[in-house]
Parts: structure tokens; C-alpha cells; sequence
């Protein structure tokens, strides 16, 4: 049985950066039971020096409680362990940590029963999915769940972690075979971005440091290829949407008369004097000027916070969308959606639901089911219309006003809804406009 | 689309991003937005510590050049720091906002809590009777907090929007999910939220951010001279509620406090850090042992810790 290095030098932690232009990059980790994900995820954070002393010391402490010669790497996430050992809330955790070259959120999702809910949860708003398999079984069903739903929610890069490849000697072999199975299923997904990394997340080869064992692979570890990602264009930078959420009107003299109406840029770029088109009344003016907090600024780009103000008089409210004149999304009152169903109510046929779309609030109801989804044969069942918990399926749905609508797979932010029960208030379902 | 203008949306345009920063601004921002166009009357839950100093910052950005849109909520112990409190009297004046000061004294007086006894008794605990009260008789349907999820262990999977049942209560099982940004506010009358628009800040985050904006914090948190008692391993300031002890000396000290809480409790560290730069430097070089050498009578300098746990934040 191997164990963790822990060779008594205490991990001193990263000298924090000081201001700088990093970036930040959220990822979400799926993984089937035992693959290895906290034995993961802790020595992440353990090689890149994220652990403080005394959470180390408390780990130790565990540790050699339970019988471990080292460090158990899984304890410091044992918070949602424990959980799922006693098989109850089961939930997204978030983590940080920081390296010299970016800033990271990682959305830990314990995976099993309410699975597909906390995955597509986690998903929604990361840069990038990292999958495990454990080498000794290649890919499983579970694989082919996770990867559906990180092509499903459109997740930009995806990152196939082999391993556990100490148990299959470190085998190149093995590693082949494993992209292979992977690839004749993935084929099926959109997905654009892919790698494959051989690691030992107990051992900890390729997970930060490089591995002695598998000179064959002359790639990145799982780090650096996180920290280099391309992501600044995960963001779509063409199709400008800006969604109302509150308009400023300062009581006080010397703004007398000014609008300013705020909100975060969807997607694309605006720049003062652009001419945009105020959705859904369709008016059209100049942009007069944009600020940033206090500062005025000559563009703004997602996902920046800004307010702007308009060249002409226009009645404008929260739940509109300002649009460039000659790039508008599609309006729309019916439309199909990808929709994951999350909670443990089951959809009502042709119930009302509140919808929520960027910043409008609407109501709807699911006119139709089109078809479910069977995740882990990738196929169609157009027979079962129920829609109960983690099912996801094709609806159509039709809401009392027009929705200003982009496909999500073009737009993240403006193809995405949620759906709430007015009797519980609770949010039920997350849909992707098609 | 056509492959030209895929090519497009994908490769020129990559000059275009926020630095982590930038992007945690925007986000906070974002929500302290959603807050105001989701609820009637919320309140931000001002300590006077750096966190709810932050927030009120954002807020003032959010909101340019309107003024804060919402009442800052002070829970007072009776127990301060005379610089906490002016310090807040200055903001509040500054930023034209209204303030709402719940009192744990004047709980104590009509009798809904009981002050602590014995040797290391605080108002901690009262506290969170004082914020319900002051919740529930001022209608307050939001109350914006400046947690962080990095803070602690159960804190890893708190919601922006996080929903409190009739009485106030936390209940992690009967959370909403959050996906994209899409926060769901609905909430019936007599029910409140708390919202944290920080939730993603880590403490060097935070330390980064108040150097970058030049944002003014209390004097306490620069390290100056100052009159202090050893106790329980950290420097407790010298004040009107403090009672010495059998073999307790007062000293001069030159510290700093890191967190600021009921000024009976709040220990000091002994430091030389008298600008945000020099702060910023020692809390990225002190987080090694930060929670290392915290001994379990400690409960000075995780006072502000201990009191989000049992729900002040
Ligand atoms: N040999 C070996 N064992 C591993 C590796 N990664 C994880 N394990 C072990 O696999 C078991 C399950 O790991 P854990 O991280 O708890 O899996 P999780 O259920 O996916 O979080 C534990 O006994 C780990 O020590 C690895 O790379 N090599």
C-alpha cells in the first residue's frame, strides 16, 4: 500500500501575490466514487502550497488516527466526505487557491445520487471540467455521464484525468487505450477543447509536479495546464448583450435628469457613441457614456459591472436588454430548451413555473416534453414525459412575453433560464435555450 | 454562425478580460444590484470590520452616483472600540446613508438575553438575538453580509443568496441552487435572506483590494502604540470594561488588531505594519501560522469567526 510523501518539511505556503493581472479560472471535478477526486483535489492544493499549518497539523492528526503513515490527501475535503458517507446533503462545495499565475475556483461536486443536479450546478459556470478515471477500469458509464453534461452545459475545456496510473505500472498502453475508448464515445459531443493527462493523485505525478515515472508523456500536468488555458475567449466578444438591472436615478441636483442604467455585459463590447437598440420596444439611441463605479470609461466588455446612459430619452426598466442596432438577439415567447430538472417535486404537466431570463422575470409553462434524455446510453426516449429529479430532457416551453434569446451554445449568459415553483419559491429547473 | 466570424469570436478579440480582481468587483457588484432590485428593504450588516468595509465600498460603486441605496445595520455590544465607532459615524455621514443600530444593551435591559458570567463572559452570543430583533421590527428583507466561503469548512457551500426560514435559521440541506447568475430572491413575507456578495474573496483578496482602492479602514488595523494586557496569547487592549487579573501588568505595546470585534475580547498582535502595503506583507507571510498557533482559549482573535458560525453574518 503506498502513502503520500509527507517528508516532515512543511509545506511553507505561496508567497500570495501582490496586485497583479492574473486572471481567474473556475473548474468543476467529476469523478465516480473512489476514482480519487479529494485524494485529488487535496494534493492540488497541498503541491501548489495552499494548506495552512494548521490544517495540515489536523490532517496529520487524522490521519495517523486512522492508521496512515503520511498525510491522507482526501481529509481536506472531508467536509463533503463525511456527507456522503452518511448518504446526506449532497451539494456543491467551493475552493480557492491561488499560484503565482492565476487564481482558482473549483467547484466540488461529490458525485452520486443527486449527481447529474450538483455536476450541471458546478458546470454552469466553469471554464473547465476535469473528469477522472481510474486507470485500472477505463472509461465507465460514469465517464460518459460527466462528459455528457460538461458538453451539455458547454464547458469550454475539458481535462480527462487517467489515474491511479501507479496500479497499472505506469503504463503507456493502458494510457492509449483509455483515450481510445474515450474518444470512439466522445465523438458523439460537441466538445472543443480535450486532454489527456496520466496521474498518480496519490502519488502525485503530474497532478503539480512532474512525473518520473512516465517519461512518455511530454506534456503538461494538470496545473500548468490549468494555469494556461486560453480562456479570455470563453467569453463570447461578438454579439453584444447588455440586460437592465436597475436604473440609477441620483436624487441629488447636479445629476437632474440622468438615467443611468446598470448592469453586467453579457457578452460582446460596447464602446461610447455605439448605436444601440433598446430590446423589447425597439428603440434606438447612441451610448452617451459608460461608467465603471465612479470611473467613466470609453468601452466595457463582459463580464464587466457598469452603468451607462443613453444620447436620447427612452423609457427603459429593469429586464430590458440594450443591444448594438445591427446584432440583435432572437425575441421570443416559445422556444425549446435542454432542461435539467433538480428538484425532488416532479414537473406538473402545464403548470405555471416563474421563469427567470438574464434579468426579466416572467412566467411559463412546459408545453411540451419533446423528448428525454438517457445519459448514459447517449439516446432519445421519446415515450417517459415524466420529469422528476436529475432527468434531462427537450421541452418546449412558452412564456407570457417575448424573451430576448440567444442559443447557448452561442451565448451562456443569455440562452440560459432557470425555473421556479410559486408555491415554494424553490428553483426547480436550469434550461439551455437550443 | 459562418466560420469567418467564429474565428473571430474566438481568436481576436482575447485582449479583453478582467484580471481576478476586476472580475471579483464586477461579480460583487453584480449582486449587490440583484439585491436592490429583488428586495424591498434590505440593509448591509456593518461591523466596522475590514469585510463589511469592503462591502459598503462596492455598494458606493455599485450605485454611482446615486447614493447607497441601502441602511447600514450595526449590531452594537455596548462593548466598543471609541474607533470603531467613529469611524463608522464618519462613513455614515460621508455616503449620506441612513444607520440602524440594534443594542445588545437594550436587549439585555428588556430582558430577551441574559449577559454571560464568569471570567472570559462575551456579548458574542447575544449578538444574534439583537440582529433577529433589529431584522424582524425594521421589515429588513435582505441583510447583505460579507462572508466568505473560504472563511470555514461550512461556509464552502453557503449561496449567494441564502434563505433563512421564519425564525432567522440557516438550514444548509434546504438550499437553492445556484446556477449560472441567475439568483433566485422569491421569498415570502416574514422570510428574510442573507446575501454575500464576497462570498469568492479570499482574505489576500480582500488585503489586495483595499491597497488597490486605497480604502480607508479603522486606525486599529495599522499598527500603533497602545496601552494592552497579555492574555490568553495575545495583546487585549486596555479599556473601561477591561478588569485586570492577579499577576496582568499593562504595557506599552506597538500592535495592530486583525479583526475587530467587542473590545473586551479583541486581541492585538504585536506588529510593526503601519501602511496597507506593509499589512498586505505580513498577512501573506503570516498565514502560514495564522491558525497554526491559535490554542483553544484563543477565543479573542477568532471572536469575529466564532460569531459568523452561530449566524451574525
Ligand atoms: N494507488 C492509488 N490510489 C489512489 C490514487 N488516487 C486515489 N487513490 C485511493 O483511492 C481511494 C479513493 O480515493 P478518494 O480520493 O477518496 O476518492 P473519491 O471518492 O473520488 O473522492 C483512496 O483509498 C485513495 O487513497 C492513486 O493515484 N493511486
Amino acid at each position: 500500500m503506498f502513502y503520500p510523501f509527507y517528508n516532515g518539511a512543511k509545506g511553507e505556503r505561496n508567497k500570495l501575490m501582490e496586485i497583479n493581472n492574473n486572471q481567474l479560472l473556475r473548474f468543476t471535478t467529476a469523478g465516480s466514487v473512489d476514482d480519487g477526486k479529494s485524494t485529488l483535489i487535496g494534493r492540488l492544493l497541498f503541491d501548489s502550497k495552499s494548506i495552512f499549518e494548521d490544517q495540515l497539523d489536523a490532517v496529520s492528526n487524522t490521519s495517523k488516527k486512522k492508521g496512515y503513515d503520511g498525510v491522507d490527501l482526501a481529509l481536506f475535503t472531508d467536509g463533503l466526505k463525511d456527507e456522503r458517507e452518511q448518504g446526506i446533503t449532497i451539494d456543491v462545495a467551493y475552493r480557492y487557491f491561488t499560484t503565482p499565475k492565476r487564481k482558482f475556483i473549483i467547484a466540488d461536486t461529490p458525485g452520486h445520487i443527486q449527481y447529474t443536479r450538483n455536476m450541471v450546478t458546478g458546470a454552469s459556470t466553469a471554464n473547465a471540467a476535469v473528469i477522472l478515471i481510474d486507470a485500472r477500469h477505463g472509461v465507465i458509464e460514469q465517464t460518459k455521464r460527466h462528459s455528457f453534461i460538461a458538453s451539455l452545459l458547454n464547458i469550454p475545456h475539458l481535462i480527462v484525468c487517467i489515474n491511479k496510473m501507479d496500479l497499472v505500472g505506469f503504463s503507456e498502453d493502458v494510457y492509449n487505450k483509455i483515450i481510445n475508448q474515450f474518444e470512439e464515445f466522445s465523438s458523439k459531443l460537441l466538445m472543443k477543447d480535450v486532454r489527456f493527462i496520466p496521474i498518480s493523485a496519490l502519488l502525485g505525478d503530474n497532478v503539480v509536479n512532474r512525473s518520473k515515472n512516465m517519461d512518455w508523456y511530454q506534456e503538461g500536468t494538470l496545473l500548468s495546464t490549468l494555469e494556461t488555458l486560453h480562456i479570455s475567449s470563453d467569453i463570447n466578444k461578438i454579439d453584444a448583450r447588455f440586460p437592465v438591472q436597475t436604473v440609477l436615478r441620483p436624487q441629488s441636483k447636479v445629476y437632474r435628469d440622468y438615467r443611468g442604467y446598470a448592469g453586467r455585459v453579457a457578452s460582446g463590447i460596447y464602446r461610447i457613441q455605439d448605436e444601440v437598440a433598446v430590446l423589447p420596444s425597439g428603440f434606438t439611441s447612441r451610448i452617451k457614456s459608460i461608467n465603471s463605479g465612479e470611473q467613466e470609461v470609453e468601452e466595457a466588455y463582459a463580464p464587466m459591472s457598469i452603468s451607462m446612459t443613453l444620447e436620447d430619452d427612452i423609457d427603459i426598466s429593469r429586464g430590458d436588454m440594450i443591444v448594438k442596432k445591427n446584432n440583435q438577439p432572437e425575441m421570443a415567447q416559445e422556444f425549446d430548451v435542454m432542461l435539467c430538472w433538480l428538484n425532488n417535486d416532479s414537473a406538473k404537466p402545464r403548470a405555471k413555473y416563474k421563469i427567470i431570463h438574464t434579468s426579466k422575470e416572467e412566467r411559463a409553462i412546459i408545453k411540451e416534453v419533446v423528448y428525454k434524455m438517457d445519459i448514459n446510453l447517449f439516446e432519445r426516449d421519446s415515450e417517459d414525459k415524466n420529469l422528476d429529479m436529475n432527468d434531462i430532457a427537450r421541452v418546449k416551453i412558452r412564456t407570457t412575453r417575448r424573451l430576448m434569446l440567444d442559443t447557448y451554445r452561442d451565448n451562456r449568459n443569455t440562452g440560459s433560464i432557470i425555473l421556479i415553483d410559486e408555491n415554494t419559491n424553490e428553483t426547480v429547473a436550469a434550461g439551455m435555450v437550443i | 454562425m459562418d466560420s469567418f466570424r467564429r474565428s473571430l469570436k474566438y481568436n481576436i478579440m482575447s485582449k479583453y478580460y478582467l484580471n481576478y480582481l476586476d472580475e471579483l468587483e464586477s461579480e460583487a457588484i453584480y449582486i449587490l444590484r440583484e439585491v436592490w432590485a429583488q428586495f424591498e428593504n434590505p440593509v448591509i450588516l456593518f461591523s466596522g470590520g475590514k469585510d463589511s468595509i469592503l462591502v459598503t465600498h462596492l455598494a458606493k460603486k455599485a450605485f454611482h452616483p446615486a447614493t447607497i441605496p441601502f441602511a447600514l445595520m450595526h449590531v452594537d455590544t455596548g462593548h466598543n472600540f471609541p474607533e470603531t465607532i467613529k469611524f463608522r459615524d464618519d462613513l455614515v455621514k460621508n455616503l449620506d446613508v441612513k444607520l440602524i443600530v440594534g443594542s445588545v444593551q437594550d436587549s439585555i435591559d428588556n430582558g430577551r438575553v441574559a449577559e454571560e458570567r464568569g471570567k472570559n463572559a462575551t456579548r458574542n452570543a447575544l449578538q444574534i438575538t439583537t440582529l433577529l430583533d433589529a431584522i424582524e421590527s425594521n421589515k429588513v428583507d435582505c441583510a447583505i453580509g460579507g462572508g466568505r466561503r473560504d472563511e470555514e469548512k461550512a461556509r464552502a457551500k453557503e449561496r449567494f443568496f441564502s434563505h433563512r426560514d421564519d425564525f432567522g435559521q440557516w438550514d444548509p440541506k434546504n438550499q437553492r441552487p445556484e446556477l449560472w447568475n441567475l439568483l433566485n430572491g422569491s421569498h415570502f413575507s416574514g422570510e428574510h435572506f442573507r446575501a454575500f456578495p464576497i462570498s469568492n474573496w479570499t482574505e489576500m483578496d480582500v488585503w489586495n483590494y483595499i491597497k488597490r482602492e486605497n480604502i480607508s479602514i479603522p486606525s486599529l488595523y495599522f499598527a500603533h502604540e497602545r496601552e494592552v494586557v497579555f492574555r490568553s496569547n495575545s495583546w487585549i487592549p486596555v479599556s473601561e470594561f477591561l478588569k485586570l487579573e492577579e499577576g496582568e501588568n499593562v504595557e506599552r505595546k506597538k500592535i495592530r488588531f486583525r479583526t475587530l470585534g467587542d473590545i473586551t475580547i479583541t486581541g492585538g498582535i504585536e506588529s510593526e505594519a503601519d501602511t496597507l502595503a506593509k499589512i498586505v506583507q505580513e498577512v501573506s507571510a503570516m498565514r502560514k501560522t495564522e491558525r497554526g498557533d491559535r490554542s483553544d482559549d484563543k477565543r479573542s482573535e477568532t471572536a469575529m469567526e466564532d460569531r459568523k458560525k452561530l449566524g451574525y453574518f
